[in-house]
């Protein structure tokens, strides 16, 4: 049973088409790294499986609310605490307990400061302890390792590793290593939108163009 | 959803969140009538209903731009529409933070103010019950501008052109109210268009301001 499977995918940003016919499946268990050069479409696609905006073309499908999006604003508050950032996602999403993912980012030290005394890659550890609380199969991680130290990459990896071996799957765009030996690779530069075949965008007025 | 609206309750409380911003502009504007219009009863009484709704009215308008823009600048606007929570129910929440931090306070500051126009006793009840039912259509009808201006750097400006015309169906029913209840006359018909204009509001904003929040995330 796949968790996600995408076929024929063309996105674009801004009225262009970046990526077209981009197919792949994912399955519990499986993680799936998006390469590219800059300006590809790694982000349009992954906000399209992420349900934030609509397909060009194809279509994507998995189940309902099976996502955690993860990009490249962590969505912390910094007048609350640690503990009480990651406590709202994790009762919006009814999710799990924050003590382990707290532990897990190596965050416990830090529970009771405020997200604003937070240096960046610590507000990031914060962000991506996030996705263990909401309890989805399926995160989608748009640069998950920017601002990160050496130490966390290695912590975030065996997270995603962790995270695998439950069943879940992962889909991301990153550009480093993450020592994730198992995951596939795919990189969209095939897949690059061939130029000459404008885009009408839904209500395109040709009396207005 | 209650998660949504304590951890916004508590960010209008914490530094920073802007809480009383609404009411001292509300008594600024109140202490400020006096000296601009004279400080007498003949001058002040007819113009004071009117002046307290001008009033709350503005101050509602004041924080409208932060309900959403905040929350799209860190993101937590895309996570919380990835969220389990519908986007209609997230702008109901919002809106009803908002009313609780800015509503709240200035319908609990308001009858003070009132004595600074000579607002007359018998109409102070009807100031208070006219801004409880309208106040709640002024913070969901900005949610609504909010969704509509969330992406736009400095939208503030076309968010009032936006919710003002929307704001005085709200703000000639409420007044009306008020001035009835200080002449001692029937409020029952503008208190029921006013309240008809809330929950008509209350039902369908919710949908449209999720609809243009979904548009603007993409």
């Amino acid at each position: 049973m796949s968790l996600l499977a995408v076929h024929d995918l063309a996105v674009s940003r801004g009225g262009l088409r970046t990526v077209e016919g981009v197919s792949f499946t994912l399955r519990g268990g499986e993680a799936l790294i998006l390469r590219g050069p800059n300006g590809i479409g790694k982000t349009t696609l992954l906000r399209t499986v992420a349900g934030l905006q609509p397909p060009t073309e194809g279509g994507v499908e998995m189940a309902e609310d099976a996502v955690a999006y993860a990009a490249h604003a962590d969505g912390l508050k910094a007048a609350l605490t640690v503990t009480e950032n990651l406590r709202f996602w994790s009762a919006v999403f009814g999710g799990g307990p924050v003590g382990p993912a707290l532990a897990a980012m190596d965050l416990a030290a830090l529970a009771d400061r405020p997200a604003a005394a937070l240096s960046a890659g610590q507000k990031r550890r914060l962000g991506l302890a996030r996705l263990m609380v909401t309890g989805r199969p399926l995160w989608v991680l748009d640069e998950p390792t920017v601002s990160l130290d050496a130490d966390s990459v290695a912590r975030f990896a065996s997270v995603v590793r962790a995270h695998l071996a439950g069943g879940g799957a992962a889909l991301m765009a990153t550009h480093i290593d993450l020592g994730l030996d198992e995951a596939r690779v795919l990189d969209l530069t095939p897949y690059r939108a061939r130029p000459g075949r404008a885009v009408r965008p839904a209500g395109f007025n040709e009396a207005f163009a | 959803m209650i998660a949504l609206l304590k951890r916004d309750l508590a960010l209008a409380v914490r530094a920073g969140g802007g809480f009383g911003l609404g009411v001292a502009f509300f008594l600024i504007l109140c202490a400020l009538v006096p000296f601009g219009v004279g400080p007498e009863t003949s001058a002040l009484r007819p113009i004071a209903p009117g002046i307290l709704w001008v009033g709350a009215l503005l101050s509602c308008l004041l924080s409208l731009d932060r309900i959403f823009a905040l929350d799209h600048e860190d993101g937590s606007l895309d996570l919380l529409a990835t969220a389990p929570i519908p986007l209609e129910g997230a702008v109901a929440v919002k809106a009803l933070a908002h009313w609780v931090t800015t509503g709240l306070p200035l319908i609990a500051a308001a009858p003070l103010f009132g004595i600074l126009l000579h607002l007359p006793g018998q109409a102070v009840p009807w100031l208070i019950a006219s801004l409880l039912i309208g106040t709640p259509a002024l913070s969901m009808l900005g949610a609504f501008g909010a969704a509509i201006t969330v992406g736009l750097r400095r939208g503030g400006l076309l968010l009032s052109l936006l919710v003002l015309p929307l704001y005085i169906p709200t703000l000639i029913f409420g007044t009306e109210i008020v001035r009835r209840g200080m002449e001692q006359g029937s409020t029952a018909t503008p208190l029921l268009f006013l309240a008809g204009i809330t929950a008509g509001v209350l039902a369908l904003v919710p949908f449209a301001a999720a609809a243009a929040l979904r548009v603007n995330l993409r």
